[in-house]
């Protein structure tokens, strides 16, 4: 089987802009959740959340991208660019894919919502101003593929792109089908990633509304994955973007592979809308496939990098589905919530996740789940909290799974 | 009205589309300017806006420059 490893990682999220910032405030274990002026001002139920740190999106990404490009997109392409260039697809300080055939470089992002903020800005024009109003930018700034297309005009990358939606899976459903489409070999590279910008009044409402943000209205205590006091996640906002190539190209061109992508499973709960099944149900398949799909005997999986929304029902149920997949080795995985200092990125989770379990891999360092003070006495798991966590590693985990049921799981490997 | 029309023009390019203002003429180009086909309709919803003056699609066909817009907008206005 064709060997897939990473070669630049990109991230531009609540704990930290860039790889080396991000892992830095993930280690930290201090939360980014924050009271929200924007949503404070729109009055709605829920006021904090977790942004990334800000920015100037037409002096960075160029005039007009304000304007012509959803904020989803200037998340994504900012990750890309970082990716790109720790990857050396370009040359220094530039766009275009230059070192690698362009070709046959492909883009799988994942977004639940793709353009939010587009769709809530121009619907009050539609109705207020009427239909001769609405602007013709709109499709193509709210298409939840824009993201991927706009990397691909910019990068000049023309191999396969596509875009996923698992909602809160897609980051890692993207890295999934990214890994496959090299192993089926339509691509030698692939940008491969999740990217949400969800943090609006209506989507924040709704989430609100079913129940799924805490109701914490302390920002410092809010994300609490584990917690027996947890009660629903923080919603966030960010982008992870990964190359990934056969290890064969990589080598070629003397690129330095920082992991191997070595196993990745998928499923369905076929449940519910947005319960999990108590017992862990389509979770423990996509589990138990990553592992298989790694070709490893489950007990060398040192750490995971949960899913941990830190709502009552998910923490509970990944906890019953990762005893059964690894049954008395549970007790030796250690495991952590980088969401109780990022929040819920929703489709960007997957991927940003990725880059954590990648980091504590190379570094032996498993993160601690911030605010996890009492665990709850229902989640039979060995979670890290207050410092980071020394660990030797042979292969890390990730989980996400999304609303509607879908699951996903990778497995990275060193190098 | 030619003049009032340019400054009208010149006000959404720099602040709605962030061309720089010195880039502005009659004779400039959208293209030049930086404004692709959905740019150009955008802008006649702003200039609607402004001038009470709405083109349609079918008088676009033609637009090239800043003068080409202006002409039309003089001419639904008279």
């Amino acid at each position: 089987m064709t060997e897939v490893v990473v070669t630049g990682l990109g991230i531009l999220s609540p704990a930290g802009r860039g790889v080396e910032e991000a892992w830095a405030g993930v280690l930290s274990g201090r939360t980014a959740a924050a009271p929200d002026p924007q949503l404070e001002e729109m009055g709605t139920p829920v006021t904090i959340s977790c942004r990334v740190p800000e920015f100037d999106a037409d002096a960075e990404l160029g005039r007009g991208a304000k304007r012509r490009l959803d904020r989803f997109t200037h998340l994504a392409l900012i990750a890309a660019r970082e990716a790109i260039a720790q990857a050396g697809l370009a040359e220094d300080g530039e766009e275009a894919i230059t070192e690698v055939d362009a070709d046959r470089t492909g883009v799988l992002l994942g977004s639940g919502i793709g353009g939010a903020e587009t769709w809530e800005d121009e619907y009050p024009r539609y109705l207020d101003k009427g239909p001769g109003r609405v602007s013709p930018m709109f499709v193509p700034k709210m298409l939840s593929n824009t993201a991927a297309g706009t990397i691909a005009i910019r990068t000049h990358a023309r191999g396969p792109n596509m875009t996923v939606n698992t909602a809160c899976a897609a980051g890692a459903s993207a890295l999934h089908l990214g890994r496959d489409l090299l192993r089926a070999g339509a691509a030698d590279v692939v940008l491969a990633g999740g990217v949400e910008a969800g943090v609006t009044g209506l989507s924040v409402s709704a989430f609100a509304q079913m129940g799924a943000l805490t109701k914490n209205p302390d920002a410092a205590t809010a994300s609490r994955p584990f917690d027996v006091g947890r009660d629903g996640f923080v919603i966030g906002e960010a982008a992870g973007v990964l190359v990934l190539e056969t290890a064969e190209h990589a080598a070629a061109r003397g690129a330095t592979p920082l992991a191997v992508l070595a196993g990745a499973g998928a499923s369905a709960d076929a449940h519910h809308a947005t319960a999990p099944p108590e017992d862990g149900g389509g979770a423990i398949l996509a589990l138990r496939r990553a592992v298989e799909d790694a070709g490893l005997p489950p007990e060398r999986i040192g750490h995971h990098n949960a899913h941990g929304t830190s709502t009552p029902l998910n923490d509970a149920a990944e906890a019953r589905a990762l005893r059964a997949v690894f049954g008395d080795h549970t007790d030796d995985l250690v495991v952590s919530s980088t969401k109780g200092v990022t929040g819920h990125t929703l489709g960007a989770a997957g991927a940003i996740e990725a880059i954590f379990a990648i980091q504590a891999l190379r570094e032996g360092l498993v993160p601690p789940t911030a605010n996890l003070v009492e665990q709850d006495p229902e989640i039979d798991l060995d979670v890290v909290t207050g410092a980071p966590r020394e660990v030797s590693l042979e292969a890390v985990l990730s989980a996400s799974m999304g609303f509607g049921g879908q699951n996903a799981a990778l497995v990275f490997t060193p190098a | 009205m030619s003049q009032e029309l340019l400054a009208t023009f010149t006000e959404v390019l720099t602040e709605e589309f962030g061309v720089p203002a010195e880039d502005i003429a009659a004779d400039a180009t959208f293209e030049a300017l930086g404004l692709d086909s959905l740019d150009v309709v955008e802008l006649t919803l702003v200039l609607e806006e402004k001038t009470g003056v709405k083109l349609e699609d079918e008088e676009l066909e033609d637009v090239r420059t800043v003068q080409d817009a202006m002409d039309k907008v003089a001419e639904k206005q008279a």
